[in-house]
């Protein structure tokens, strides 16, 4: 039971686009709270404006109505407290895998000798010592992402916000970097925000899913994922939460879940 | 048998680079026997066969055959060539890639400054030699003026690309990571333009090669192109091949340095 102040409190987010095909209501009077340490997914069809909550969060967008604050100050604009991490990786292609990770240590003035320690620790945590000085075009893509994980943390970082980070990789390096991203979560408890259109992957990673659906984009329904871990995909819980999420995502609908659901709980 | 103790790879090596050399050689060497078939036992021809041309090449540079107005001048002239190619492409560098960078990055630069440079484009420099006569006078300075704009487009339009084809994704991950809106351009523009950049480079450099025949029209007594356009007045025709032939190794030997 959070008495905390909770990291993240969304109120009433609204974002239209103004295109000369007329307006886009990309997303509509969405609210959510966040509490530190939680890992939120947002799952959701196209346009259902997962990726544009995600931007709003991240500063990457102003809104049209409402708006996010973190530890209850409004959030203006992109910064290191909330790192995100792209589909399409971002790397700088000039700079090495250290190159990389060091940017945002080196952008933050910090001394050579704290960017060395901080490149190298993060470089251990996702595992690509023996690839510190490769270029990103000589990487695998989940190496790519290792990478651009490490980059985020390098700058504690206390929100990670990932736009459907592992949706280029094949299954099994998915797998393998789904397992890592846990195991790191759980290291570091940092909060992690993660849009996802799998729903596998959002019962398998997250505490809590959020349910998008489009035109226009909001949120139908906030779900606590009550499975311990960890957890198994091939398990009959595993499957009858996942039958209940696939029903949500295209019931387009607001009516309340029953309570003859106990293992994915509406929260209030 | 292990890789070192082969005795075969040594020779298969030496053979595979001897490949390496040989092949480009073959298209010289064809169109050098085309050539002098085509000239062979024709007096009368306006060609000069190679052998004449390789006389007029051997003559110019160090002289002691002809002993004519030309003779042992190569030096003079590759010096002066060479300066003015240089010359002008450092400073179509200098002015190309700033204005470029802002171009590329300021909305208004490009309002005020892109219809302008794409209506000039297209005016091929030979056009610009009566204008930069008048300008700059009879002399090396008119033909510093065309170097100069044979280089200054590929420069540009190069640079200007660069900008623009920057990842916008790359905008945004560097300000996620702290990176203030002043420090983007010098560590996210520049370093990832820089490829595009170096192209235009290379090809200025190509390009200023390429006008100094014209460039050198200007009524200047030294220079590659002035004794090509002098020779050809004088019905010197190898001496006109022979300068192609220079500047052709000069380009050559210069689009390696950059």
């Amino acid at each position: 039971m959070p008495d905390a102040l909770p990291i993240l409190e969304i109120a009433g987010l609204s974002k239209t686009y103004k295109t000369r095909a007329g307006e886009i209501p990309a997303l509509s009077n969405a609210s959510l709270t966040i509490d530190k340490g939680e890992f939120v997914c947002l799952i959701g069809a196209s346009g259902c404006g997962k990726s544009t909550l995600l931007r709003l969060i991240g500063g990457f967008e102003t809104p049209t109505a409402g708006g996010v604050k973190m530890w209850d100050a409004l959030v203006t604009g992109p910064g290191p407290d909330r790192g995100i991490v792209f589909q399409d990786y971002a790397l700088f292609p000039w700079l090495t895998v250290r190159g990389n990770i060091a940017f945002g240590p080196k952008a933050r003035g910090l001394s050579r000798k704290e960017v060395r320690a901080a490149s190298d620790r993060f470089i251990e945590m996702v595992g690509l010592a023996r690839f510190a000085d490769a270029y990103p075009h000589q990487l695998s893509g989940g190496m790519r992402q290792r990478v651009a994980i490490a980059r985020v943390l390098a700058n504690d970082t206390q929100v990670i916000l990932m736009d459907e980070p592992f949706g280029a990789l094949d299954a099994m390096t998915r797998e393998r970097l789904q397992e890592d991203l846990l195991e790191l979560w759980q290291r570091t408890q940092l909060t992690v925000i993660f849009v996802t259109h799998a729903i596998e992957e959002a019962i398998l990673l997250a505490d809590r899913v959020v349910v998008m659906t489009p035109a226009p984009g909001r949120i139908q329904s906030d779900n606590h994922v009550a499975l311990a871990r960890p957890r198994d995909v091939a398990s009959p819980e595993f499957n009858s939460v996942r039958r209940e999420l696939s029903r949500l995502l295209v019931s387009h609908t607001t009516k309340p879940l029953t309570a003859a659901r106990p293992l994915l709980r509406a929260l209030p | 048998m292990s890789r070192e103790d082969d005795p075969s790879r040594p020779t298969a090596a030496l053979l595979s680079a001897l490949g390496r050399s040989t092949w480009p050689l073959v298209v010289p060497i064809a169109g050098l026997l085309l050539w002098w078939l085509g000239t062979k036992d024709k007096p009368a021809s306006l060609v000069p066969p190679p052998v004449e041309v390789g006389r007029a090449l051997w003559d110019l540079a160090a002289g002691g055959l002809y002993d004519d107005a030309f003779s042992a001048t190569l030096p003079t002239h590759l010096v002066a060539s060479v300066s003015r190619v240089y010359g002008g492409f450092l400073l179509a560098a200098l002015i190309g890639v700033p204005l470029g960078l802002m171009i590329g990055r300021i909305a208004v630069v490009r309002s005020m400054f892109e219809p302008s440079l794409q209506i000039l484009r297209p005016v091929p420099v030979t056009a610009w030699l009566p204008l930069a006569m008048i300008l700059f006078g009879i002399g090396p300075r008119s033909a510093f003026f065309l170097v100069f704009l044979g280089a200054f487009y590929p420069v540009l339009v190069n640079t200007i690309f660069g900008v623009r084809s920057v990842d916008p994704r790359l905008f945004e991950a560097a300000s996620m990571l702290g990176a203030t809106s002043s420090a983007i351009f010098p560590k996210v523009v520049l370093p990832a333009a820089l490829p595009s950049i170096f192209t235009g480079l290379r090809l200025g450099l190509g390009f200023a090669w390429v006008v100094i025949v014209v460039g050198e029209m200007t009524g200047v007594q030294t220079g590659l192109g002035a004794i090509i356009m002098e020779a050809r007045q004088l019905s010197r025709t190898e001496i006109v091949i022979a300068g192609m032939v220079v500047i052709g190794i000069a380009g050559f030997i210069s689009d390696q340095f950059v």
